[in-house]
């Protein structure tokens, strides 16, 4: 039998977690370090969760500790998630853009916790979708996520028969996919729209460039609240004053941050505030 | 009035499953266990939305879905596909032939009630 976690070896984890990756763990969450970490107590041949809470604390666990931030994400993802946000962007976001944008300014587009990949191609799926009015103006995705394993996955684009039946309708399952020996692999087209990048946020975001839509979706909620306010005010600063923030269907920016505004009307769909005050934007077109 | 679903599959256990998520979700039921009778079932009362396997005994679902189509008009029902057959030739002939929608068993209730959202029935 393994001894339980001691409350030192639980807070060597807790605070590996928050300063690494900003994830907020409370003592009923032990059972959660139990089985996503036990790969890794078997690989390292370690007897239980407090053996490798003293390995981390020695110096030159910087492999493990990164193996142990990557492994206690939550990555569950599904194409067009909630539906709402993307039939916004389809329908209010991108227009007004394509509007609002000189051809030749390429429009960016964040997957600012792209996991597996699926709302990146979601939006390459949107884009598709409207060839015609785009044109051949640039828009570049960019998916970044702080587990390898998920950028790797979400680079490859191949999904299980389970995954492509989360979300997707079997019409662009037609058009965008093709079935391989270990799945469906996204086609090619899709994949050169995206690219996938490893990327922390709680680090420095500035290097990333300037976007004008973000979906930072379902990765707060793991967060408290100064690093949730970090997060959003870093992100305010990579839009320009017309930029879009969406997030998923448990989070806001409301009593954490002054940065965002929501839009009049939608749920899950923020501006930034100095322009926010102006009147509602989206619906305003070019005026 | 609650929406209909006419279960097309020759599995008791799958018309069973399949019934119990759907009433969950305020859907009436009805069952057929082979494209005859699901025909005979529309033409006495046609349901919002049809359920279908593609494998069974007497009548499979592709030739039920062609004469459905055929007697009825291309829209309605909605006819959702529920099959073992999961490579991109039999999708898109059930699709052709004028399903709206295909899932890929094993199914579960997230995935039926997901698809049946997407067509618009939920
Ligand atoms: C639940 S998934 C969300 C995926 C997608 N945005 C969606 O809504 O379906 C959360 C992702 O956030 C990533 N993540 C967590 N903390 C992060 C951080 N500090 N920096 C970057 N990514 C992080 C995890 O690796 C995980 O893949």
């Amino acid at each position: 039998m393994t001894a339980p976690l001691s409350n030192a070896a639980f807070d060597v984890f807790a605070n590996l977690l928050k300063t690494r990756s900003g994830l907020v763990i409370g003592q009923d969450k032990v059972y959660l370090l139990e089985t996503r970490l036990a790969s890794i107590l078997k690989r390292e041949g370690l007897a239980d969760l407090n053996a490798l809470a003293d390995k981390l604390r020695h110096l030159g666990a910087e492999a493990i500790a990164r193996d142990v931030v990557e492994a206690m994400t939550t990555n569950e993802s599904f194409f067009f998630r909630d539906d709402k946000p993307f039939q916004h962007f389809k329908t209010q976001a991108l227009p007004r853009l394509l509007a609002a944008r000189a051809p030749g300014v390429p429009i960016r587009i964040w997957s600012a916790a792209s996991s597996s990949g699926q709302e990146a191609y979601s939006l390459a799926m949107i884009l598709a979708e409207a060839r015609t009015v785009i044109g051949d103006r640039k828009i570049e995705i960019i998916g970044t996520d702080l587990a390898r394993e998920q950028v790797a996955r979400a680079r490859t684009g191949v999904y299980s028969q389970f995954e492509v039946q989360r979300g997707l309708p079997v019409q662009f399952l037609m058009r965008y996919f093709k079935k391989e020996e270990g799945g469906w692999r996204i086609s090619d087209q899709l994949r050169a729209m995206v690219q996938f990048r490893e990327w922390n946020l709680l680090g420095d975001l500035r290097p990333l460039g300037k976007f004008d839509i973000v979906f930072c979706r379902n990765v707060l909620i793991y967060f408290d609240q100064p690093t949730k306010a970090k997060v959003l005010e870093a992100t305010a600063a990579l839009m320009p004053e017309d930029g879009l923030l969406y997030l998923g269907g448990a989070e806001t920016v409301l009593g954490i941050t002054a940065k965002f505004a929501p839009l009049a009307g939608e749920r899950g769909v923020y501006g930034l505030a100095t322009s926010a005050a102006h009147g509602p934007r989206v619906t305003a077109g070019v005026a | 009035m609650a929406r209909t679903c006419l279960v097309v599959d020759d599995s008791r256990v799958v018309r069973k499953v399949a019934r119990r998520i759907l009433e969950t979700h305020g859907y009436a039921v009805v069952e057929a266990a082979d494209g005859q009778e699901a025909l005979n079932a529309c033409r006495a009362a046609m349901p919002d939305c049809v359920l279908l396997d593609w494998n069974m005994p007497v009548m499979d679902g592709i030739t039920f879905l062609r004469n459905l189509r055929q007697e009825f008009g291309p829209e309605n029902p909605c006819v959702v596909f529920c099959t073992t057959e999961n490579d991109m030739d039999h999708i898109e002939q059930a699709i052709t032939s004028g399903a709206q929608e295909y899932i890929m068993k094993p199914f579960d209730e997230e995935i039926l009630i997901g698809k049946l959202a997407q067509v618009g029935l939920l």
